[in-house]
């Protein structure tokens, strides 16, 4: 992994190398063209922005724009919204997969198979095969435009169940006997032993889920009907009228790098825990 | 299976409920709704529930337009998964080779994980926009053809798979870096020593290898672009122009929500139900075998 201090200098110089740089070079531009493009349009007046070719630096009006939209849309309840649901649909997913796969592997019980099947089949519906009735059991619970029709039905997790699951697995079954031992009993076990072990398993998964959390758009879509209760990326589809008026396009741009920039800092600073999750998820 | 474990007549279910309350009250009985209700027809009151049985299915079977939204899912979803697996492979063997900055140009890379599809949605909407997009300045200095994706379906449905694909290539980047790390070196070093250089190497050596998690996710991108997608279609092209775009998920949704025809569109649910099932399996089947060795 750290190879970048590998090339001794004794190694005669390499073409490939510079040809490997520059590809990259050339992938990393376009690949970061579209957010730079998206910035530069939220700097700029809605002058600036209709002139073709837009001007490819920043302008001078960042503050203005971002000030102006942020106060349209309420900003602020939308990221705040779409905090709330990443956060809860991420360590809710953890926590209650960390305890179905502590029952599976920990414990015998009747129907445990079951109930191991059951919750693996949820890999086979996404939010929108099961929609319109999920949205019938919401409203029957009354929890339309609420932050708990949000959330739970967003909850459950075969992945992270699998994750755990294997992961306990490979416990040695001296830890449980010391434990018994000590006379600590299974809940004991799971908060002294198991949780502080899986904290690599844990981040991988935080990283994986709040992103899916942050960037659901067709369940709160549907689940919520209210401005207070919207999250940003349902927000910033408003931010485009369909009428005859012209977009705002540096307004809209100005919304699409505020509702990026939590997912995307979630990813770089968490990048290494990430990948080395990530080898775990995909057994 | 664990020798050692713990004895409790109670605490295993008290643990199991929560997960198994969820699903079952926002998974399976949604599921099996669906099937019911594609069975009934709202009346035109919609006040009762009028039996129908197979005529929301046959209905769609029969309808051209039907066929024109599998058809148009078809495309999407293999060119959003055939872009993305092909770029992200050529990136994260890349961005595996020992040279400096590394670590910049993996983070240059991988941040696209955290995008939202409907925001690269929104991003590509402008960069294609006919009039102020720079795409369709770059491109009017070069022909005369008109890339307006407003007049024209084909341009729209590339709008969406670039945008699908951008917002999806990190993904499948952090997973083929993460498998080509898994790749002794031992391997790679052995095949240099018989003179393998970097094409060849790729061939024999890295492809093979890489074929478990290839496979893993080509399924991961036809379900993504399939059912995570509708944001990019809802709040760039709204299926259009004409029906274009409209990937099935979207249709389902119009027909269910715009036009409120609920029993037809839980039919195109449990049809769609039916293809993340067969998607699901093929994975699993595939996986279980462990042949690329």
């Amino acid at each position: 992994m750290k190879a970048s201090n590998s090339a001794a200098p004794e190694e005669k110089f390499d073409w490939t190398k510079v040809v490997i740089h520059l590809f990259l070079i050339v992938a990393v531009l376009l690949i970061c063209f579209p957010l730079y493009y998206a910035f530069v349009l939220s700097t700029q007046t809605m002058e600036e922005v209709m002139v073709t070719p837009q001007k490819l630096w920043p302008s001078f009006h960042l503050l203005e724009n971002y000030i102006k939209i942020w106060n349209r849309i309420h900003m602020g309840q939308l990221l705040f919204n779409s905090a709330v649901v990443a956060l809860a649909v991420s360590l809710g997913k953890i926590a209650i997969s960390i305890l179905s796969a502590f029952a599976i592997v920990y414990f015998n019980f009747r129907g445990k198979q079951f109930f191991f099947w059951m919750i693996f089949v949820t890999l086979m519906l996404p939010v929108p095969v099961r929609i319109i009735s999920t949205y019938q059991v919401i409203s029957e619970l009354g929890w339309v435009d609420t932050y708990m029709g949000l959330i739970i039905p967003l909850i459950a997790s075969a992945t992270a169940t699998f994750l755990f699951r294997q992961f306990y697995l490979t416990i040695p079954d001296e830890l449980v006997d010391a434990a018994k031992i000590d006379g600590s009993g299974p809940l004991r076990f799971l908060w002294s032993i198991l949780l502080p072990n899986s904290g690599p398993s844990i981040a991988a998964l935080f990283v994986v889920m709040f992103i899916y959390g942050w960037n659901q758009y067709l369940w709160p879509l549907m689940a919520t009907n209210s401005d207070k209760m919207k999250v940003v990326v349902v927000g910033i589809a408003s931010t485009i009228p369909t009428g005859t008026q012209p977009p705002e396009w540096n307004l809209v741009m100005a919304v699409a790098m505020m509702a990026l920039i939590p997912p995307v800092l979630v990813v770089l600073f968490m990048q290494r825990w990430f990948m080395h999750g990530l080898l775990e998820t995909e057994k | 299976m664990k020798k050692s474990i713990f004895k409790n007549p109670i605490l295993p279910y008290l643990l199991v409920a929560p997960q198994l309350i969820v699903v079952t009250l926002f998974f399976f009985w949604p599921a099996f709704d669906s099937l019911r209700l594609a069975i009934f027809n709202v009346s035109p009151f919609g006040d009762r529930m009028i039996f129908v049985g197979l005529d929301n299915f046959i209905n769609l079977l029969t309808s051209p337009e039907y066929y024109r939204s599998v058809y148009h899912s078809f495309i999407f979803s293999l060119g959003v998964t055939f872009s993305c697996i092909s770029v992200a492979m050529l990136l994260a063997v890349l961005v595996n080779q020992k040279i400096r900055g590394l670590a910049f140009y993996r983070s240059a890379i991988l941040w696209t994980f955290g995008m939202a599809p409907p925001i690269s949605g929104i991003i590509w909407l402008f960069i294609f926009h006919p009039t102020y997009g720079i795409l369709s300045y770059g491109l009017a200095q070069i022909t005369a053809y008109e890339f307006n994706w407003l007049l024209k379906g084909w341009v729209a449905l590339v709008l969406v798979i670039f945008a699908a694909s951008y917002a999806h290539l990190g993904y499948n980047v952090a997973f083929f870096l993460a498998a080509l790390q898994t790749i002794p070196n031992s391997v790679v070093e052995a095949a240099r020593v018989d003179g393998a250089g970097g094409l060849r190497l790729f061939r024999s050596i890295t492809f093979p290898l890489l074929s478990p998690v290839t496979f893993f996710l080509f399924i991961m991108n036809m379900v993504f672009s399939f059912f995570e997608t509708f944001g990019i279609i809802h709040a760039v092209t709204q299926g259009g122009p004409g029906d274009t775009t409209t990937i099935m998920v979207y249709k389902a949704y119009v027909d269910g929500f715009v036009h409120l025809r609920m029993g037809l569109s839980a039919a195109q649910s449990v049809i769609l139900m039916a293809l993340v099932i067969f998607l699901t399996v093929l994975q699993f089947r595939y996986a279980e075998k462990k042949v690329f060795y």
